[in-house]
This record gives C-alpha cells, structure tokens and sequence, in this order.
C-alpha cells in the first residue's frame, strides 16, 4: 500500500484553496499575510494548515499588507522560504515594499485574486492591482485554470530560487470567478514535490544571508557615480534570462507530473490564423472556444494567451507577427488611463509592431472590468471587429470604440 | 546593573561591534547610544532600521560600521521587517540571536507606530529602540509627533502647537513585558537597559532620548550637558514597565521632588530650537513638566500602596 506521501490525490477545491495547497506542498516556512477579498480564504486555509500542523509554518497574521511585505524581507533574508497572497487594494498598499523585494533579490512567491480598485468599491476580477505595479521587478504569470493556481507554485519557487534569477514571483488568478469557484485539483505525491523542489540551502539565498557570523550591511545609501545603475541593469538582465530558466522549469515539471504547460505563451490555433485575439487570464482560456466557433464557420481565427507578462514574451509575439497573421486583437482586463489605448498590455504588444518584419494591424480592447461578464458571443464579436478590418480595412465606430479601443460593452459613448 | 567603572574595565579588552569612522554628525548621541547597547546586547544580533539618521551614520555604500548584520529598511517598516526576521528564524531553529529594530522618532511614533504596534501585540520576540531626537533630523529638522510644544523647526518655523506624543506610554499600554526609557548619552543607562530586555523573552521597547546638536541648535561639545538637563528639569523621565509594573530610575528620582527639580528654562536656554519661547511659554511649559513629574510621582506611590 502506499503511504500519505506516495500518492497522488484528486481534491475538489477552490482556485485559493489551490493557492493553499500549493504553499503548503511547497513546504513555506513563513507565511505572513492580511484578509483581503477575494484572497482571504487562500489565508484562512493556510491558518488551518499551520494550527493543525499540516504545515510546519510561522504564520505572521499582521496588522496591513505593507507590513505583509515587510515581514517576508525579513524572513526571507533569514534563507526561510516564504509566501504570502492578496487582492486589489491589499497589493497596491503593498507596492513600497514590492520594491524593497525585488531589489533585494528575494525569492518570494506571492498569489494575487485580482479585483477592481476602489472606488466604487469593486471586488470582483479585474487586472488593474496587478497591472498597476507590473514594473516593480516581479516575475508576473496568469493562471487561468485552478491546476495552473496549485501546480505553478512549485514551478514559482524553483524558478525564484534559481540563484541566476533571484526574483520574486507574481502568481495571479480572477477573483471569485477563479478564487470562490470549485475544481478538482491533483495534488501530486509529496515526495515527488520535494524532488522537484527540495528545501532551499541552510546557510540562506548565494547573495544575503542573516548570519552574525558572517555580517553583512544590506542596502547602504549609494552615490550617482557608484553602482545603483549597475544593481538596475542586473534584475533586467536577469529578468530577460528568467525566460530560460521558466521554459526549462516548465518542461522539467511537464515531464515529472504530466502536465502540458506551455512556455510564456500558449497558442490555439494561431500557425494558419489571419486574426489572433492576444489575451490573458481566465478569459483568454475562454476565447479558445470563441475560436472553435469561429474555425467552424471557416474563419482562420487563432488565440494567443500571455501566461507571463514579466517578462515579457517579446520573442514569442515577434514570431506571431513574422508568421502569416494579419490582424491582431489585443486584448486587457484592467486600465492605464492616459496611455496610447487606456491598456497597458495592449500598449506594450503594440510596441513591438514596429519590430516585425511585415504589417500586422492591431485593435486594442479592454475587457471584462470590475467583473464585467464577458461571454463567448462577445468574444465572437471582437473576431468579427478583426474580419472586418482584414476585408475591408474598417475599424469599429460604434459606440463602444472611443479613441481607438474598443471597450467592451460600454454603456456612455462620449 | 553595571557601574561605569566595571563597564569600561570589562568592556575594554572587546572587540567592538560598531566601528570607528562612522559618518555621524559631530556630538551625535545617537550613534554613542548604538555602540553601547550593541555591547550589551553582543556579536550576535541583527539590526533592522528603518529609514531614519542611522541608515546614513553607519557609512555610505560600500563603508559601513556595524559589525553585526545590518538591513536598511522602509521608514514603515522597522517593526515588521524584524518581526519576519525573527520569525525566519524560529521556522529554521535559530533560537540565539537578538533581533533589534534601530529607530528614530519619526520612525516610530509616525509613519512606523502601526507596525510597531502590531509587532508588539504579536508577541514578536525582539528589541524595538527609538532614539528620539524629536524631529526629522535627517531630512534637515522637520517636526515630527515626538518634537516637543513650541519647538522651531523647518515646518514649524514659528514653533510647534502641540505636545510630544508620549508613545512610551502608548506602548506600555500594551501590556508588554518590557518598557523603559533611557538617555542616549549616559552609556551606563543604554548598557544597563539593554541588558535587562535582552534577558526578557517577548517584545522590548526601549526609549532613548537623543540630543541632536544640528537639530536641536547647541554646540556640539554639550551633548551630554544636554541629555543631563533634559532628566534633571524632568523633561524627559527615566522609568521602566516590567511585567505592568512601573519604576522610577534612579536618576529621575530627584526630578520627582520639585525642590530638586532644575527649571525648565535651564534646559530650553542653550537650545536654539527653544529660542521663540516666550517667557508665558516658558512658564507654561513648566507647568507641564511640573504636571507630569506629579502624575508619574502620585503612580509611583499608587503602585507602592499596591
């Protein structure tokens, strides 16, 4: 018979309870966190794991998420492998401290239940508190399915931790429509986890460790002329090699559990498409049957889902718009007022247009805002908007489109 | 408790922890005050500080002073980023090591008084010390909620309209195992208090008052004049919380009898911070020295009677 710790169980859970599990399979020895719709039941479970000593865990229950942050730079700089989640406003007052983690190159993993940002009081999935601070030196991967919540974890860890990278990591999900919805989730054997991620070095991360016997001054005021510049450069760069090391990480766990996750990007059906629809989250896991609609009415429509916006899949894009597509929608759930299309990734994917070796026209959309349902007919909709440009180069001007985007099912034109 | 002539003696043949060529001010108590409760508190501690006077004094990049970790930390974040020190290091087993958050006034009874707050309620086991030189001072003398009534500063050029927050107090209100105030320039004093919190298990505050020379405008030769003045006119008292239970220290004794108690004015005079005091001020402000001496005096007799 096999034992607790060599089998593979099938649990019905929500996609924060997966985010639970996946720290609690992840073996985090501090957690440190503040209840935050739609988060909080990710740090209700985690209680529950830890008081029942299912996770040899400190749990540090805080008095806001500034100090949430602050706490995990002090633990993670003691070697402790930590984890924390949050929402919304929770995350954007986290955002002073964001910065201190990834600049001192922690390894923190950290899952976000996206919500609306206030006011008017909005809790439900929207992207803008993860978009707000998408420049903070995170890694930042969507998972739009609760087996990606629970099984990036890992990944998010041995990817963190690689001593090349030394990042810390962004897991983010919907709220409610991910969060508060139930799935059965496969919870792999616990010693194949420890052999995929075993627990990090004793002696603490290659560059910082707390130890009073080997004393070090960690973040003393630099002048112009001495290396801060330098410091920057070093998180882009390893930034742009965390690519590798995810791909690699990704297959090493494909091969390992049997999963098939794709690398920054996933595409469906995109190899013959003329129009691609580039999006991200749970949504752009949704698109995918807008596209079998489409493929079944003859239409050439592909889907690009980002799985990782930082870093950001430049190469993967570039071989889009170099292949055969003529039009791309590109598509956000959350905003950047007063940037070229009010949203922020579409801003971005857009940029690179002028790198392809071929003109590839692109409609921006923005999505989906403060929970704002989004059907699959709607989504038909958008391809319809990109066959039309394609036909007979005219862009929507209906209501919805305002300056150059269209956002989905608006109500005031101006 | 140590006498200063055994503590010079003893403490002599040691290596010390916070090392010369610091780039503190001239006549800084703070930094004394540092370097003494780092004898007390030995090799193995580590320091959090949040943004204030002392992330500057250990040195620029890459000079440093502190012979022990040190990490510079968010202004609002002394208390929590050692709260997940110590927590680090009760998940790994490391059970020996002093956890200290290095702070100024700023630091804590402002932007870091919620964070504080909350770490002490947790029971964070860890030291939490603010050197109180009541204002910004590392931003050039800006007012902060420790400076004192009537105080000029950069943002209070015409003087201060409020009193210092006593946030010794707010925190012995949390009932905590350890709670004291000290005098940055009586080395005895810091040694002595940081002896006894460090051998308290649960949180520590301690409150040291640090004379500033630039900040508080007297010639830098009078540092320890001025910390001697601020406890023998009663401005700022010496005293202690040990499990809820409070004691004067002995140097503030003589505060508490208004016969013994040196004028208030003695204090403001050498400061050019105090230089717009009126005399109704100044007779005002003795009132209120007056009124605390007596308020600490009847507790004191209250909790003999006990």
């Amino acid at each position: 018979m096999k034992t607790e710790q060599e089998k593979e169980q099938t649990i019905i859970m929500s996609g924060n309870y997966a985010a639970a599990w996946g720290a609690k399979c992840s073996k985090v020895k501090v957690v440190s966190a503040y209840p935050i719709t739609p988060q909080t039941t990710v740090v209700e479970k985690l209680s529950e794991f830890v008081d029942n000593k299912e996770l040899d865990a400190n749990y540090i229950r805080v008095e806001s998420e500034h100090s949430v942050m602050a706490a995990l730079v002090g633990s993670s700089m003691t070697g402790a492998r930590s984890f924390s989640a949050t929402s919304g406003q929770g995350l954007l007052y986290m955002t002073e401290m964001l910065h201190w983690v990834s600049s001192s190159r922690l390894p923190i993993v950290t899952t976000i239940a996206s919500r609306g940002i206030a006011p008017p009081w909005n809790i439900w999935a929207d992207y803008t508190d993860i978009l707000s601070i998408r420049d903070c030196g995170w890694i930042i991967q969507f998972a739009s399915t609760h087996q990606e919540i629970f099984d990036s974890i890992l990944m998010a860890y041995k990817i963190a931790e690689n001593s090349e990278i030394n990042l810390p990591y962004f897991i983010v999900y919907g709220g409610f429509i991910q969060s508060h919805t139930s799935k059965p989730v496969r919870i792999p054997p616990q010693k194949l986890i420890d052999d995929f991620l075993p627990q990090p070095p004793k002696d603490g991360w290659g560059h910082i460790n707390l130890d009073p016997d080997k004393p070090i001054t960690h973040g003393n005021l630099v002048m112009p002329e001495q290396e801060y510049l330098d410091f920057r450069f070093l998180m882009q760069d390893a930034m742009i090699k965390s690519k590798e090391t995810i791909k690699k990480t990704i297959n090493g766990f494909n091969t390992k559990f049997g999963r098939n996750y794709n690398g920054l990007v996933e595409e469906y059906c995109c190899e013959d498409a003329d129009v691609v629809v580039i999006a991200y989250g749970a949504l752009a896991e949704q698109n995918k049957i807008a596209v079998d609609q489409m493929r079944a009415k003859g239409c050439k429509a592909g889907s690009l889902k980002l799985r990782y916006i930082r870093p950001f899949p430049t190469e993967e894009l570039l071989e889009l718009f170099n292949g055969k597509v003529e039009v791309i929608g590109v598509v956000d759930r959350g905003t950047a007022f007063g940037n070229p299309t009010g949203g922020p990734i579409s801003t971005e994917v857009m940029s690179l247009l002028f790198r392809a070796k071929r003109k590839v026209k692109a409609l921006p959309c923005i999505w989906g805002i403060g929970g704002r349902n989004v059907t699959v007919d709607d989504q038909v909709g958008l391809y319809e908007k990109l066959l039309r440009i394609k036909n007979k180069n005219e862009y929507p001007t209906d209501e919805t489109c305002q300056h150059g985007t269209v956002w989905m099912g608006l109500k005031i034109g101006v | 408790m140590v006498s200063l002539k055994e503590l010079i003696k003893q403490e002599s043949t040691k290596p010390e922890l916070f090392l010369a060529g610091s780039s503190a001010c001239a006549g800084c108590s703070s930094v004394l005050a540092l370097r003494w409760a780092l004898k007390a508190l030995g090799k193995r501690t580590v320091i959090v500080s949040p943004a204030c006077c002392a992330n500057v004094y250990i040195g620029l990049w890459p000079k440093t002073s502190p012979a022990v970790p040190y990490i510079n930390m968010a202004f609002a974040a002394g208390a929590s980023a050692a709260a997940g020190v110590v927590a680090g290091y009760e998940a790994l087993g490391k059970k020996d090591i002093n956890v200290l958050t290095w702070a100024g006034d700023g630091g804590t009874v402002d932007i870091g008084i919620q964070a504080l707050s909350g770490a002490i309620e947790r029971n964070t086991n860890f030291i939490y010390a603010c050197y109180d030189n009541e204002g910004y001072m590392n931003t050039g003398t800006q007012r902060s909620s420790s400076t004192p009534k009537y105080t000029v500063t950069t943002t209070t050029p015409l003087g201060k309209h409020m009193h210092k927050k006593d946030v010794a107090q707010i925190i012995a209100a949390h009932d905590i195992p350890y709670v004291a105030t000290c005098l940055a320039t009586d080395p005895v004093d810091v040694y002595n208090t940081f002896m006894e919190a460090k051998a308290v298990h649960g949180p520590k505050y301690i409150h040291i008052l640090s004379p500033c020379a630039p900040g508080w405008r007297f010639d830098v030769s009078d540092t320890v004049k001025m910390g001697n003045l601020a406890v023998e006119s009663g401005f700022f008292l010496l005293w202690k919380q040990v499990d809820g239970r409070m004691e004067i220290k002995g140097k503030s004794l003589k505060a508490l009898d208004k016969e013994k108690r040196v004028p208030v004015k003695d204090y403001f005079k050498p400061q050019g911070r105090f230089r717009k005091l009126t005399e109704e001020q100044i007779s005002e402000m003795q009132d209120w020295v007056d009124r605390r001496c007596d308020r600490m005096a009847r507790r004191l007799q209250s909790e003999a009677d006990l």
